[in-house]
């Protein structure tokens, strides 16, 4: 980064959330502490700096002891390496080489320690063996958590930034996101991540714009620099001249009176030119996304994903914590409907404490319902949470990757018994909530009818849906291309689930991306979906798109598009007769 | 064998699964802190402090490796056949 100066650098990333912004570039590290002061020290404050890294050491301990506590027993291999991490606080190579390096150099402790780190992380990453070089990572914890306790509490850490800046990261955990004060936060640069990463959900729901996918971002950003980023087509540009600035600044008004004018539309009713209702939800994963439904005019959360409060942490969230984080939601929703997903955990999102499943195909293992029906520990402290919530407001509760009838029954049954266990205890909770299904397993559609009398609703997740039914895995460039919503297979089974639903009376909604992308909307509501969620900002576009569709005239044709033989062709169909409604939304 | 040769010393072979890992290093040094004298693990002649998990992870002692326990003082004997038969043990895994 050295001969950059005064040259202006566009780069190109990928286009996680849309939106233009133009702001000081905040620099995080990956251990989460930002700038290390060096500084030596008198022989007369020798042996005050001893013992103020004597101290912190000693607080670190505490604090790990104290999260050893909290595990519960079935973690006890958790507890373990924690265990080990407090060994290694005391361990001769790191805490006696740190004061052999106050004492020696006469320097502060802060650098001291990243030193004496930086050199045990250099010895193990050039070990020959995996697992011995993976220990580097045990290191940078331990010295990382006295380096927080050395510079004083939070300070070093992303919760604390004091003003309005992009973040810039070689990549962010969901540990460090759920950290981050976001109103402080214009836009996202990351070195790792895609479309469908954490950061890239979390930038996209809060509507903050970001590009993700820069490869040497942090190398080429200094801290409090002006730097340019348009989550709309992924760029990003450093040392931005007069000019670019001026432009930028006007591209970013125009983005803004454009949403704003779609937003202002979004409180409408949403309901066909013929008159029919539709009922337009929002997904969320985090209690505050609750107002961000609101605020698109989304009328109920048609999908609460739970996971995100399992992760970050040592062990599994007690039950009165879920319940506090559902209550929330289910209070501010009320009277609209909070439909809350039980955890889907240990697919791509595995929790580090919930033993580490060496699956060859996490997509098709141990993961969701499976997990959970295994754990009825875990399962029914979720359970009792949410049954307690739901005397707050109207709850409904979905269990996902149901792919046969027993699955819904044993979970069924265990709903029972918490409910129960529950009414011995007599607290307050509601029993009688609805309970529904993910349709997102193939075996699931083909069985609808069944399940259909055991279930109050269905919630189709296209995503899965489509990758299991088509056995594409979008992730994978090769062969992502072949991803078709559109699909005859796709469309079929979206039919026959409607029409099993039908038959029984029970509700149908979506909950997938292809629920939240206007242009499909008149497929969707042809095929008699009148129930969909999405990510809240697109609610307005969607909203928008419902206007103006007569419902009668999209069942004719969703008839059509049934008929097409490839998705190409349906594809083209669709443009022809509904282009103008993709048109309509500012997302692209 | 060594402790033919020197009583402060013994060879054990590492049998668990894992190797000297970090958590069957940690119980090592947990054992080696009660000796007064230095505890050593040598493997190839290279000796590291029995105290330190570090430094026995140092040595990347896989399944199978061969190691020798030293002490430096006799009163420190009932240490080393603690670690020795831990180890012999496979840790207990």
């Amino acid at each position: 980064m050295a001969d950059r100066e005064g040259r202006e650098i566009v780069l190109k990333g990928i286009a996680a959330a849309p939106g233009i912004c133009i702001g000081k570039a905040y620099l995080v590290y990956r251990e989460g502490v930002n700038v290390i002061r060096r500084y030596h020290i008198t022989e007369a404050e020798l042996e005050d700096e001893k013992r103020r890294f004597k101290t912190a050491v000693k607080k670190s301990t505490e604090e790990l002891r104290g999260i050893i506590e909290e595990i519960p027993e079935d973690f006890r291999e958790h507890a373990a390496i924690l265990e080990t991490h407090v060994a290694l606080l005391r361990d001769k190579m790191l805490y006696g080489k740190v004061i052999e390096q106050i004492e020696g150099e006469k320097i502060n402790a802060e650098w001291a320690l990243r030193r004496v780190s930086a050199d045990l992380k250099a010895m193990f990453g050039k070990m020959a063996d995996p697992y011995f070089r993976e220990r580097s990572a045990d290191i940078v914890h331990v010295s990382d958590r006295i380096m927080r306790n050395l510079s004083g509490k939070e300070q070093v850490s992303i919760k604390a930034i004091d003003k309005r800046v992009i973040l810039v990261a070689t990549d962010l955990s969901p540990a460090e996101t759920s950290q981050i004060q976001l109103e402080r936060i214009k836009g996202f640069v990351t070195e790792g991540g895609g479309m469908t990463s954490h950061t890239g959900i979390i930038a996209r729901t809060l509507q903050i714009p970001a590009v993700l996918g820069i490869s040497n971002a942090t190398d080429l950003i200094r801290n409090d620099e002006i730097i340019v980023l348009d989550g709309t087509d992924g760029t990003l540009i450093v040392n931005p001249s007069d000019y670019t600035l001026v432009e930028y600044e006007e591209r970013k008004g125009r983005y803004e009176r454009r949403k704003a004018m779609i937003t202002r539309a979004s409180q409408l009713a949403a309901a066909t030119k013929d008159g029919v209702a539709v009922q337009v939800m929002g997904n969320i994963e985090l209690p505050e996304e609750v107002f961000q439904v609101r605020d698109h005019g989304g009328n109920g959360i048609g999908l609460y994903r739970t996971e995100f409060q399992y992760m970050g942490r040592s062990g599994f969230p007690g039950e009165d914590d879920l319940f506090d984080k559902y209550r929330d939601v289910v209070e501010i929703m009320a009277p609209d409907p909070v439909t809350i997903r039980t955890l889907d955990i240990n697919g791509d999102k595995a929790a580090s404490y919930a033993g580490a499943f060496d699956e060859a195909n996490p997509a098709m293992g141990l993961r969701a319902i499976r997990y959970c029906l295994t754990r009825p520990d875990i399962f029914k402290t979720q359970i009792r949470a949410i049954l307690r919530a739901a005397a707050f407001g109207n709850v409904r509760i979905l269990f996902p990757m149901i792919s046969s009838l027993s699955e819904l029954l044993e979970a069924k049954k265990m709903m029972c018994q918490a409910a129960d266990s529950l009414a011995e205890e007599g607290k307050s909770f509601r029993a009688d909530i609805e309970t529904g299904i993910m349709i997102e397993v193939p075996s699931a559609v083909i069985i609808a009818d069944i399940l259909a009398q055991e279930a109050d609703f269905f919630s189709i997740g296209t995503n899965d849906l489509i990758q299991y039914s088509l056995a594409i895995d979008r992730g994978n460039r090769y062969v992502s291309h072949l991803y078709q919503p559109l699909h005859p297979a796709v469309l079929r089974m979206i039919q026959r689930v409607t029409e099993a639903a039908g038959k029984e009376g029970i509700r149908v909604s979506m909950c997938g991306e292809m629920a939240g992308d206007p242009a499909y909307i008149p497929v969707l509501l042809g095929m008699g979906i009148t129930e969909l969620s999405m990510t809240p900002q697109a609610i307005p576009a969607v909203k928008n798109a419902i206007r103006s569709l007569d419902m009668r005239e999209t069942a004719v044709f969703a008839e059509k598009i049934l008929c097409k033989t490839t998705g190409k062709e349906a594809d083209a169909f669709l443009k022809e007769v509904y282009g103008h409604i993709a048109e309509q939304t500012w997302l692209g | 064998m060594n402790d033919r040769s020197d009583p402060l010393s013994r060879d054990v072979e590492i049998i668990n699964k894992l190797g000297l890992h970090a958590r069957s290093a940690s119980r090592i040094a947990q054992i080696a802190q009660k000796a007064k004298s230095d505890v050593q693990i040598i493997r190839n002649r290279e000796a590291v402090d029995a105290k330190s998990i570090i430094d026995m992870l140092t040595l990347a002692c896989a399944k199978g490796t061969n190691i020798t326990v030293r002490v430096n003082s006799d009163t420190d004997l009932e240490v080393l056949n603690e670690i020795v038969s831990l180890v012999e043990g496979g840790f207990g895994e």
